[in-house]
């Protein structure tokens, strides 16, 4: 029976079916996506922990480094000096065995691995092989814990302020593009091919060499000064030039790209439509211009967020800045695999985390978006 | 070819891009000049040379030109020998076998501070009896210094600043404000001086060669690093390197991105789906970490970093945005046609789609190029640098290693990093003035 009049149970049968077939398509594109997610997380952490040993060659400079330093250390200790050379040389060769069980070089490669592989995907960063926390500590998470407050301030503080300025003025851009802001903006975005450090030795000559009126590096005086205020003072003027040479390299360009992002949705016919219409250039903005342009805004802020955790390692070497960058490069100088893959982790999850998250915030802002869908 | 022209017609009109064009012709010009006025080998024995192939010149010493800027003139170091007559030497025989040799060079004092040091390298050539030198001083208000008088082997090395004797002689401890003053004022005496060597040898067939070396303040065109090395070296070097490694990772990466996504849309199904997997899990590496890894365990020759580098570019999300145009390109009608008559899809691919995106490719591959000549650079201010090549950011690691800012050497950061800016700069703008050019949809804005 083909053609059948519909009763008032059915449409709601039929809307309840709509329903779940909502549900049942959102669902089935959480777990596809999650699965996928998980998959890219395994895959790129077991490559970081794979070119981290190098595929076990740097198991041959550590065994070689432990045998160097233990031998050294035995030879040169006046104590040890009086033993007969055999039980000398046994004692080495145990003291060495000791290290390198210490440092996991007893196990095979693969097992190793996989055990960093699956610490890391359960979140327990374990232990350093070298390097110790400030305070002492050889724990991963203290470690890293330790150094995150400075790479989030350094990077917070400039990435925040190069977001919410760019789009500001960008905004102002492309309300009167074409004025000699405008051209200055266009014709100033190339110095953005410039990396950050640059730009900071640039800084650190002019304002901590010539004029000697701020820090050449570091986070705060030696020694510190005490009292709550008198040390973030201390530490703002610390903070000023690694701060201005990330915004000073991204600055330019950023506003370009919002403004012509804008432009080019400022040329719709909507957009001429609600001109025609007189509607106040202020709600044009806010209703026509921005609201389209919103997921693009989203997606570049979440971007932002992940990127501090990174932190910048060459802007933190010029300038000393005790962040997570150069913890990060002093891990991979001392063969320290539980701390590279440990900061790596930690960024694939979030990244994970924001791609999926993303996509339900696109469905959000923007309905004609829907989940699932191609 | 219509449409080139009128492109190269368009670019000519944004002035970026003329400057651009400039920097990047000055660029290929000064890298071509360098690996023809310093060979290969001939840089890199230079390059890693120590103390003997740079013994003549000071270290830390600016370049000379700063004098221009300052009215008080820093002495120009210099070197002179016999061996290539930039001294002049006369011969006389005398009786019983004897030589005299009368060695002279007229040093020309006009500076305000005194020099760093002057050194003597003497050699040379007898059987048994050695030879004898007596070294004197004329100053330009007619004094007759004697500095020393001493019997020569085979080699000797005469310090100024270091003779006790000469010290004790002066009565002071510091001898060139002793030499270079004049001893009733006690102030820095300009004019022409003059050195006088003279030697005599006992034998036959016996000769000696001198060499003077004048440590001043200022030195050459660029100055010199803690190694005593000449920076001109590597400065003209850095071009070469910077340029090959910033074309190459550019061309490189942009050229395999593009027939990979061109294949991979082409084909779809499973390898398209591995591509967009792959990129994925390249999004979750750390680039940064990646290559300090690699150049920290592994090897840190610049080609490695390269090839590292063109890998890890390639699966990014440019990737995304080729796929998205070939996917648009793949249902035009003249693919269909091609289809049509039995085009392989290699042919298609290589010779339809591809061609397609070049005016897309030229204005990314000249933008990009920027990113990957500071990459180097920031690889070497790490400590990474390739241990072989001279390049900018190894200038700039040794200037910082060196504490450059923080003690006053400002020449020497500021060079390398000037060359560094112009170069990103002239890119970056030659780059977006092409954007515009072929990109019609950023035209009007």
């Amino acid at each position: 029976m083909a053609v059948v009049a519909q009763s008032p149970s059915e449409n709601a049968g039929a809307k309840v079916s709509l329903r779940n077939s909502t549900f049942l398509r959102v669902s089935r594109y959480v777990v596809v996506r999650l699965l996928t997610l998980f998959a890219t997380v395994v895959v790129g952490v077991y490559l970081t922990i794979m070119i981290a040993n190098m595929g076990g060659y740097v198991d041959q400079i550590m065994r070689s480094q432990v045998r160097d330093t233990i031998t050294q250390k035995i030879a040169l200790n006046p104590a040890m000096q009086k033993l007969d050379p055999a039980v000398r040389k046994q004692l080495i060769e145990e003291t060495i065995t000791q290290e390198e069980e210490r440092l996991g070089l007893n196990v095979p490669l693969a097992v190793r691995n996989a055990r960093y592989l699956t610490n890391a995907l359960t979140l327990n960063l374990g232990r350093a092989i070298n390097m110790t926390s400030d305070a002492g500590s050889k724990q991963v998470r203290l470690i890293i814990l330790e150094r995150l407050p400075a790479t989030l301030l350094l990077m917070g503080s400039s990435q925040l302020f190069l977001f919410f300025a760019s789009i500001f003025l960008a905004l102002g851009l492309s309300r009167r593009y074409g004025n000699f802001w405008d051209k200055l903006v266009v014709a100033l975005s190339p110095t953005s091919a410039v990396p950050a450090w640059f730009y900071g030795i640039f800084l650190i000559l002019i304002f901590a060499a010539i004029f000697q009126i701020l820090p050449f590096g570091g986070m705060v005086d030696s020694p510190p000064p005490s009292g709550t205020l008198a040390y973030s003072l201390n530490l703002l003027k610390h903070l000023i030039l690694p701060a201005s040479s990330l915004v000073i390299s991204s600055f330019f360009l950023s506003i370009y790209n919002y403004r012509t992002f804008f432009l080019i949705y400022s040329s719709e016919d909507y957009v001429e439509m609600a001109k025609a219409k007189g509607l106040p250039a202020r709600d044009i903005e806010s209703r026509y211009i921005l609201r389209p342009t919103l997921p693009n805004i989203i997606t570049n802020f979440a971007l932002l967020i992940i990127t501090l955790w990174t932190g910048a390692t060459i802007t933190e070497t010029v300038f000393l800045w005790p962040g997570l960058g150069r913890t990060l490069y002093r891990a991979i100088g001392l063969y320290d695999i539980p701390i590279i893959v440990g900061s790596t982790i930690i960024y694939a999850y979030l990244l994970a985390m924001t791609v999926f998250l993303l996509d339900f915030v696109y469905a959000l802002v923007d309905p004609r978006v829907k989940i699932g869908e191609n | 070819m219509n449409a080139m022209k009128s492109s190269l017609q368009n670019l000519l009109k944004y002035p970026s891009a003329v400057m651009g064009t400039l920097v990047v012709l000055l660029l290929v010009f000064t890298a071509v000049f360098a690996m023809i006025k310093i060979p290969y080998s001939e840089a890199i024995r230079l390059w890693r040379g120590g103390e003997d192939v740079w013994y003549q010149n000071p270290k830390f010493a600016p370049p000379a030109w700063i004098n221009h800027f300052s009215s008080k003139k820093y002495a120009e170091s210099f070197s002179a020998r016999t061996t290539d007559g930039s001294m002049e030497k006369t011969v006389t025989p005398g009786n019983e076998g004897t030589v005299s040799f009368a060695i002279s060079y007229p040093l020309d004092f006009t500076y305000d501070y005194y020099p760093q040091e002057m050194i003597l390298y003497v050699t040379s050539k007898y059987e048994t009896k050695q030879p004898f030198v007596s070294v004197e001083l004329l100053t330009p208000d007619g004094r007759k210094i004697r500095i020393t008088n001493a019997s020569i082997g085979e080699k000797m090395t005469y310090r100024f600043s270091q003779d006790q004797k000469l010290m004790t002689r002066l009565r002071t401890e510091d001898v060139f404000p002793a030499l270079f003053s004049d001893p009733e004022t006690g102030e820095l005496l300009k004019g022409q001086y003059q050195l006088q060597i003279s030697g005599t040898t006992f034998e036959p067939g016996s000769d000696i060669d001198v060499e003077f070396v004048f440590h001043g303040q200022v030195y050459g065109l660029a100055g010199t690093d803690q190694s005593r090395r000449d920076l001109v070296v590597p400065l003209l070097w850095g071009a070469p390197v910077a340029l090959a490694f910033g074309l190459i990772a550019s061309l490189g990466t942009l050229v395999l991105t593009m027939v990979i996504a061109a294949i991979g849309t082409w084909y779809g199904g499973w390898l398209d789906e591995l591509i967009q997997r792959i990129t994925e899990v390249n999004l979750v590496l750390p680039f940064l970490s990646i290559l300090i890894m690699i150049g920290t365990f592994y090897s840190r020759s610049i080609w490695v970093i390269l090839g590292a580098t063109i890998l890890l570019s390639i699966f990014t999300g440019a990737i995304k945005g080729y796929r998205s145009i070939f996917m648009q390109v793949k249902e035009s009608m003249y693919i269909e046609a091609a289809q049509a008559y039995g085009a392989s899809s290699p042919r298609i691919i290589f010779f339809y789609l591809i061609p397609r995106m070049i005016p897309l490719l030229i204005p990314g591959l000249v933008s990009s190029v920027p990113s990957f000549v500071f990459l180097e650079a920031s690889l070497a201010v790490l400590g990474l640098g390739d241990p072989i090549l001279p390049t900018w950011g190894k200038i700039i690691q040794d200037a910082q290693a060196n504490g450059a800012l923080y003690r006053g050497y400002y020449y020497w950061i500021l060079e390398p990093a000037a060359l560094l800016m112009v170069t990103g700069l002239g890119f970056a703008m030659l780059g977006f003035a092409l954007d515009r050019v072929f990109n019609p949809r950023l035209r009007d804005v």
